[in-house]
């Protein structure tokens, strides 16, 4: 006894002893780490909030920048389209993705795996590509479905035309559908079957007991989804370029890019993405405080086995459907794509002596800044993606084992790029770090940088989840035997995660490759990425060049994704990190 | 006329066969449990005569009308039934009072009405005070209480109950069979109540139909189940019990180390050769001195191998003196025998159930 209690006295000596120690080193990490952060996210939205209130020459205090950012009628007027579009977009992406939700997660509708899959094509597409495959679809009277239109009834006008905001609220719909869809499946999944079954035996049918039970059941999924949507079609760049300019409509993402055009303005442009930013957070609280009320998910109880309802005939409506919507995000805009990207002249069709592989040639090996171009969205987004993942990784770790204080403000901090709009983000960048002492303006550093903060978030995600589904007793194990921390990080911890990182690592690279919204504000003549230069070729009007660079962006992030399949099991990328 | 009638119900999953040819009848407002081990088919039975599962053979009528059979099914929400899932799946999204005035609401019933039968309904399970909240903010027992009300609220014809208890801890699962069986007595619904649990069964039910491997071993009242099992299964599946070989030659059955005459035994033991006996552990008596003999049983000497203290009584092992029969045998808490004593041991042939 006598000696037990010498030996615990000893251990809580050298216990106050170590612990001195750790708080050193931990400190120095925390300080890392934190500065880290800060010069990610804090510095440049920082900078943002107070260039909007600087003077651009003097530096001194002002006003003047929100005056002229809204003292005119065509900027309040960019920022109702705004509205109206992210509006359109949430309910149509709703409208979409709900019903075959449902149909995937809860009934016996035939052809499940392949419209899944459909959904992860438009999921994986870039807006911007499939504005350009509508463009070519429907642009007015040289469209394909115009021409279709025309032949089929002998009218001499087309009846579609992209160019408006209608145009632009099925093109943004059509690719970010698969947010709403992977919220709604999602919770649906978790929804046991005797739910429905109580309101069966209670006399409800199938229709009443879907819209009274189980789509009340996942509303704030549906909700989170409608918010997402709403969000990313209001800070969406591409697409609204692509398809509002020539509409000769603004929407605030066009408008801050003019603040860009010689004159930059990058005060003016501070001041006007500020609803922007506002607009963002709000909508994160408010789906924080609807998720918040009631324990929805919590109670869906045990014994929750799910069985597929039986539609009879209408499962034939409902693939119906799901395909009509596969036709608008996926078949047609891809089918049109490939054909621009193989053919002499889109226009010309789909003849054989059309057909020709003159444009990838041109790209790889002709023209040289394409081959750079190219090889820049590569590495750049290797590198991001690296970098993202080490960082995110690193404060995983010390949130999830709690080695220093105010480890959450560590989490926070990674999460708060979600709410900060790429473009915005892109704005804060350019004016924190491309004027001196840093000058970084055109250099490949920034747009890492920037893609890096603007992708941390995902990283952190993944990186988190992968942790917390490691037990630290696996650690404890190595210390108990005589390893040290770095030792069980080594030969355990990262071996135990490698499949989980890579998989965080393809889920930042991919995003990275596509990126447009921030990077058109941070490139440099020498550091052009794939997005961009697909926009630059837009609006020389060159669609077959343009349709073969994407074709090639396309089949590099397939192939990624279906390496990435490969490793990490299916549909990883559609599953919701939460 | 039956309320529920089941005849020749199979249920085939590819090769395995779930449910084997259930007969079950209930009568109106009978209150019927299927007891079985998890797996015997008892909840495929449930789940049929819900309407969930259609029948490989055989028919389900209510009220003499043909509800299942394999070439067609009345769907659930046709039934006029109600049940109360394992899960309780109470609509979370839902606050107490709008889950229980669902199922009205579906009957085309003026507002007025539901609300004062809901108001009612609360009021018999004791949730008026919680009706305006949601159900994640109740406790098991309270939520379980809202599935009852949900339920009972619509006057159905059948009530299905699937191991609803199951999710509670142990003393709210013995205050909710009582509650069970008086809203039973209240409202007298028919009722099916699936369970494994046998004390739930009896404390419940009418009658028990036990269940295994797919078949409906016997059908019983509580007592009767427990006095006169008819079959092994029965007899172990429901309490304690030993089970002892005999031989009969007509005049008395011969057990490994002592014989009882065979006119004691209640019901006719077959003249010649094999019957076996379920004996329950606390029909023998043990006792230090030989009972005076006269009254029908029979006392054998046995030795104590074993013994556990269980408070409330003493769990013996006991071996009669000649012969290697074992026998579990419970006595009051006062029967104090060391191992190694030997003691008498006083059979009660009426208590004794011949197995078939």
């Amino acid at each position: 006894m006598t000696d037990n209690s010498l030996d615990i006295r000893a251990l809580h000596f050298s216990g106050i002893a170590s612990r001195l120690r750790r708080l050193d080193a931990s400190m120095l990490l925390w300080l890392a780490l934190i500065a880290a952060l800060a010069f990610l996210i804090l510095n440049p939205v920082l900078r943002l909030i107070i260039s909007s209130l600087q003077e651009t020459d003097t530096g001194s205090f002002t006003l003047a920048n929100y005056r002229t950012a809204y003292g005119n009628i065509r900027h309040l007027q960019s920022l109702l389209n705004s509205l109206e579009l992210g509006v359109g977009v949430a309910l149509l992406a709703t409208c979409f993705a709900v019903p075959m939700a449902w149909a995937i997660s809860r009934t016996d509708m035939p052809g499940k795996a392949f419209v899944r899959l459909m959904v992860f094509a438009a999921f994986v597409t870039p807006p911007y590509l499939g504005a350009i495959g509508w463009i070519l679809l429907a642009g007015p009277n040289s469209g394909w479905l115009n021409k279709v239109w025309m032949a089929l009834t002998g009218a001499s006008h087309g009846i579609f035309n992209v160019y408006s905001m209608t145009g632009l609220i099925l093109v943004i719909s059509v690719t970010s559908f698969p947010y709403t869809f992977v919220f709604t499946s999602s919770a649906l999944d978790l929804v046991s079957s005797e739910m429905e079954d109580a309101a069966n035996i209670l006399g409800a049918r199938t229709l009443r007991t879907t819209l009274r039970i189980t789509l009340p059941l996942v509303t704030p999924a549906i909700i989170g989804g409608i918010i997402i949507s709403f969000l990313e079609a209001i800070a969406l760049f591409g697409a609204p370029a692509l398809i509002a300019l020539p509409a000769r409509f603004n929407v605030v993402s066009t408008q801050l890019w003019q603040f860009f055009e010689y004159p930059v303005r990058v005060e003016e442009a501070a001041a006007y993405s500020m609803p922007l930013l506002a607009i963002t957070v709000l909508m994160f609280w408010i789906q924080r405080r609807i998720l918040g009320r009631r324990g929805y998910t919590s109670v869906t109880g045990k014994g929750g086995e799910r069985r597929m309802i039986a539609l009879g005939p209408w499962r034939w409506v409902m693939l119906g459907y799901a395909l009509l919507v596969c036709a608008l995000s996926v078949f047609l805009p891809m089918l049109v794509l490939v054909q621009a990207a193989f053919a002499k002249a889109w226009g010309r069709g789909f003849s054989l002596d059309n057909l020709t592989l003159h444009n990838f040639y041109y790209l790889l090996f002709e023209q040289t800044q394409a081959k750079q171009t190219i090889l820049n969205t590569f590495l750049y987004s290797a590198v991001t993606a690296f970098a993202a993942i080490s960082l995110t990784l690193a404060i995983a770790y010390v949130v999830n084992r709690k080695l220093v204080p105010f480890s959450n403000v560590l989490a926070f901090l990674c999460m708060a790029p979600f709410v900060v709009p790429g473009i915005v983000l892109a704005i804060g960048f350019y004016a924190a770090y491309a004027p001196p002492p840093l000058a970084l303006y055109g250099t490949a550093t920034i747009l890492i940088l920037g893609f890096t903060t603007r992708f941390l978030p995902i990283a952190y995600t993944s990186s988190a989840a992968g942790l917390r589904s490691i037990n630290p007793e696996m650690e404890e194990a190595v210390r108990i035997l005589g390893g040290s921390r770095l030792l069980a990080i080594r030969k355990v911890l990262i071996p135990l995660l490698k499949k989980s990182l890579a998989g965080a690592w393809i889920l930042v690279f991919i995003p990275a490759t596509r990126e447009l919204s921030s990077a058109i504000f941070l490139v440099g003549p020498n550091t052009r990425v794939i997005s961009v230069m697909l926009f630059d070729l837009s609006e020389e009007g060159n669609f077959e060049v343009l349709a073969a660079l994407g074709v090639i962006l396309l089949v590099a992030t397939v192939a990624i994704a279906g390496i990435g399949s490969k490793i990490i099991g299916r549909d990883f990328m559609l599953r919701r990190n939460s | 006329m039956s309320r529920l009638k089941l005849t020749g119900v199979s249920k085939r999953y590819g090769d395995f066969l779930a449910v084997d040819g259930i007969d079950l009848e209930l009568q109106n407002g009978e209150f019927v449990s299927l007891l079985g081990p998890s797996g015997c088919g008892k909840t495929t039975t449930l789940r049929m005569i819900a309407g969930f599962v259609d029948p490989t053979l055989g028919t389900i009528e209510m009220d003499g009308k043909i509800l299942s059979s394999p070439s067609g099914s009345v769907p659930p929400d046709r039934r006029q039934m109600s049940m109360i899932f394992q899960s309780y799946a109470i609509w979370p999204n839902m606050t107490v009072e709008q889950n229980v005035a669902f199922g009205l609401e579906l009957r085309k019933i003026s507002n007025a009405e539901v609300k004062r039968r809901v108001g009612e309904m609360l009021e018999v399970v004791h949730m008026s005070h919680l009706a305006d909240r949601y159900p994640a903010e109740l406790s098991g027992g309270q939520q379980q209480r809202v599935a009852l009300a949900r339920a009972i609220v619509i006057r159905p014809s059948v009530l299905l109950l699937d191991e609803p208890l199951s999710n509670l801890d142990a003393t709210l699962r013995e205050e909710m069979r009582f509650e069970i069986r008086r809203l039973h007595d209240e409202f007298q619904v028919t009722t099916v109540y699936v369970t494994h649990d046998q004390a739930e069964a009896m404390v419940t039910s009418d009658r028990i139909a036990v269940m295994n491997h797919g078949r409906i071993e016997q059908v019983d009242v509580p007592r009767a189940l427990y006095n006169q099992p008819k079959t092994r299964f029965v007899a172990g599946f429901i309490g304690r019990t030993n089970f002892i070989e005999g031989v009969s030659d007509g005049h008395q059955v011969s057990f490994d180390g002592f014989a009882l005459p065979r006119s004691a035994f209640e019901r006719d033991v077959p003249a010649q050769g094999k019957a076996v006996f379920s004996v329950r552990p606390h029909s023998m008596r043990l006792s230090d001195v030989p009972p005076t003999a006269g009254n029908g049983g029979s006392a054998v000497g046995v030795v104590v191998l074993e013994r556990a203290f269980l408070g409330e009584h003493w769990d013996y092992v006991v071996k009669p003196r000649e012969g290697a029969l074992t026998l579990r045998v419970t006595t009051s808490p006062m029967n104090d025998f060391p191992i190694g004593a030997t003691a008498w041991l006083e059979f009660e042939p009426r208590q004794m159930a011949l197995i078939v």
